[in-house]
């Protein structure tokens, strides 16, 4: 930490030790700090996923805020009832928020989703993005970058389409807020969940969350994984505010997609070519991206 | 006060007078005025309700859960597909344990597409835990969605009730419309324990081992089982308060009949009509309405009807590959009485196809004909 810099990330602990993730679990690390930022009024709504294991079998709970586990695609709906259920208590501040996986959200999860946001629900909704049905086993959601090895996309058929742009998705919903976050800048995930917690409406943030088992990673990988994805561009960071303001919040190095790409068993079956079709990819997304930070 | 309404207004009128207090509804032909009224009420402030607009019926029932989780009273309606459509949600309501009341208006399911009456809908969440109620008219349709919370928040479980697609829906009765500081006596709103409150948390739903899972369903039977006592104690309360009360079932004639005919929903009120001509000709025919069919009235059913000869069973629906669904719960209630009745099934409207008096007679006739009921139900002016 450089020299004038606080520590800006606050000490309170709403996820208690003893949950149930694999060691190195990126989705529990950002459960953990984006409660830091949320705060004890928070409900959770938690779609069928890893995160219905990982906090904890009956009767326990790893968390100290209201869970409300709910089936998989319901990550919208059941949310916009809770909110509705407190406006009539006119209980304004708890902060209702859904923490739903890729698969909850990207496919299955994705009309009530739309549903919530068109109407402007409020609420926050989370992607935690382990770019896979991690809970049944790795196989492919619409959140698995191309080329990627999953149970569903073998080795000799991996996955030819590109991720799908669930963020653009939302701006084009033209919902308050929807972000990008990281668990390896924790700083500015904790101050996206703050000013997420301060807006009203829909807001969206979604959080790239390495999962070792899924990506054919060493567990103490994690966090240097999830950065590299941000400095290779793959996984930018930025907002998007009323569906037209974007900004870049973090400034990447734009290294080699390879470095990324390498660290990962998921990937190692990638020849030259491959990597060069996913560089181009990276590339032209990111210059789509500084063209709407320029145009807004 | 008295007023001439189809049956989705009762159903709109029924949740207003209950002060709902969240809505989550999505249209489908016939219950779409439900939820048109209840829109329209909650934006004119008649009903101090937040009304959720959602994509879908799935949606539908996700956000009453949500809601009901959250502590509020919590309403929706729907029918058919839409049903369909919610049924893992169905599930969730009622293993929640959540007082949940739903009208569904009965309808066929497609394809074809049919937008007539038929209980299939409703008779295919049967295992779900929800309590049914299947309604003859628009008073039972308003007065039950009013019983409903109070059986509801009773035994926490969800309740449906359910009314035949126009038939009712779409055909106006009079129907009193009971008196709100009267409704407020017989329904007081009252903050629930164990909902999603920052202030006492608790994880609702998670998951659950093998060593617990059981108990969960066994409390859950248990629930349902208490239902009954509570339905009653509504009813009579309700009779106490209004001075309507409709039983589980309902026997009308059954003195001295030697056949009596089973029925629910709206085949009750036509087969008044045919019983009473029958009875006018000298035939010993009577006629029970079986109103709750979850949980199963058995004891009621078998009290009536333990020393009959004959039984015929009309379903507006079919199990395929078995036949009637009252028919085959009916025989299951009979089964253990040291004395039971031959039990005749018939098939009967489905896909709204009309169930006239001349049908019921039909059938009471076709059962008088026989000694021995055939294998295989009968299926009522079916073109084979
Ligand atoms: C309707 C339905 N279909 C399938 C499942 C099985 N299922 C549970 S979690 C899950 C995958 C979840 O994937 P994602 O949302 O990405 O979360 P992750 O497990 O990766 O954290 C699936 C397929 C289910 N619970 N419900
Ligand atoms: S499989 Fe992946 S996402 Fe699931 S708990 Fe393990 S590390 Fe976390
Ligand atoms: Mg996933």
């Amino acid at each position: 930490m450089g020299k004038g810099m606080s520590y800006q990330i606050p000490e309170d602990e709403y996820m208690y030790s003893g949950d149930v993730a694999c060691p190195g679990c990126g989705a529990g690390l950002a459960m953990r700090l984006a409660l830091k930022a949320l705060g004890p009024r928070t409900i959770l709504v938690l779609p069928a996923s890893c995160w219905s294991i990982i906090a904890g079998p009956f009767p326990y709970s790893a968390l100290s805020v209201p869970v409300y586990h709910t089936a998989f695609e319901t990550g919208g709906s059941t949310a916009a009832g809770v909110r509705a259920a407190l406006d009539m208590k006119s209980d304004r501040e708890t902060t209702v928020v859904t923490w739903a996986g890729d698969g909850g959200t990207f496919d299955i999860g994705l009309q009530a989703l739309s549903g919530a946001v068109e109407r402007n629900e409020n609420f926050i909704y989370v992607c935690y993005d382990n770019e896979a049905y991690m809970n049944t086993g790795i196989q492919r959601s619409s959140a698995t970058p191309f080329g990627a090895w999953t149970s569903t996309t073998p080795i000799g058929h991996t996955k030819d389409q590109p991720k799908k742009d669930m963020v653009g998705i939302m701006a084009a919903h033209r919902i308050p807020y929807a972000a990008t976050a990281n668990i390896a800048y924790p700083e500015d995930l904790v101050r996206k969940f703050q000013k997420a917690r301060a807006m009203k409406g829909s807001r969206f943030i979604h959080i790239l969350a390495t999962c070792p088992p899924g990506w054919r990673i060493a567990s103490d990988l994690s966090v240097k994984v999830a950065r590299m994805a941000v400095q290779t561009r793959i996984f930018p960071l930025y907002e998007v505010e009323n569906g037209v303001k974007y900004t870049i919040n973090v400034r990447p190095k734009g290294l080699p997609v390879s470095l990324y790409l390498k660290m990962q068993d998921r990937f190692k079956h990638l020849t030259a070519e491959d990597m060069a079709i996913i560089q181009e990819n990276v590339d032209r997304e990111w210059e789509r991206l500084e063209d709407r930070v320029a145009s807004s | 006060m008295e007023k001439v309404i189809i049956g989705n207004y009762a159903v709109s009128y029924g949740a207003q007078l209950a002060r709902v207090q969240v809505i989550a509804a999505y249209p489908i032909t016939p219950q779409t005025q439900i939820v048109e009224k209840l829109a329209e009420m909650c934006a004119s402030g008649e009903l101090n309700a937040r009304f959720i607009p959602v994509e879908s019926e799935h949606s539908a029932m996700a956000s009453t859960i949500g809601a009901a989780a959250t502590g509020a009273r919590a309403f929706t309606a729907t029918s058919s597909q839409g049903l369909a459509l919610m049924h893992e949600m169905i599930h969730w309501a009622a293993a929640s344990r959540l007082p949940i009341v739903m009208a569904n208006v009965n309808r066929a399911l497609g394809p074809g597409w049919s937008i007539w009456a038929d209980q299939n809908d409703s008779l295919s969440q049967r295992d779900t835990g929800w309590l049914q109620f299947y309604c003859e008219s628009n008073q039972e349709v308003l007065d039950t969605v009013l019983q409903g919370y109070r059986i509801a928040e009773q035994v926490m479980l969800p309740v449906m009730i359910n009314l035949d697609g126009f038939l009712l829906s779409h055909t106006s009765e009079p129907v009193d419309i009971p008196d709100q500081a009267l409704v407020d006596r017989y329904l007081p709103l009252a903050r629930r324990d164990l909902i999603l409150d920052p202030d006492d948390p608790h994880s609702f739903g998670g998951l659950v081992n093998p060593e617990h899972y059981m108990e969960m369903r066994h409390k859950m039977h248990q629930a349902q089982l208490q239902g009954k006592e509570a339905a009653r104690e509504a009813d009579a309360q309700f009779k106490a308060i209004f001075g309507r009360s409709y039983g589980l079932v309902e026997g009308y004639r059954l003195e001295g009949a030697e056949l009596a005919l089973v029925v629910s929903g709206t085949i009750a009120s036509t087969s008044r009509v045919a019983v009473d001509r029958l009875r006018e000709q000298g035939e010993k025919v009577g006629l029970l309405k079986i109103r709750m069919f979850r949980p199963f009235p058995g004891e009621e059913v078998g009290e009536l009807l333990g020393g009959f000869k004959k039984v015929a069973v009309i379903d507006r629906n079919i199990s395929f590959g078995h036949g009637g669904i009252f028919c085959q719960e009916l025989k299951s209630a009979l089964y253990n009485l040291p004395k039971r009745p031959q039990v005749y099934g018939y098939i009967a409207g489905l896909g709204g196809r009309d169930v006239t008096p001349q049908t019921i007679l039909d059938i009471a006739e076709l059962t008088a004909c026989r000694n021995v009921p055939p294998a295989e139900a009968d299926w009522i002016w079916v073109k084979v």
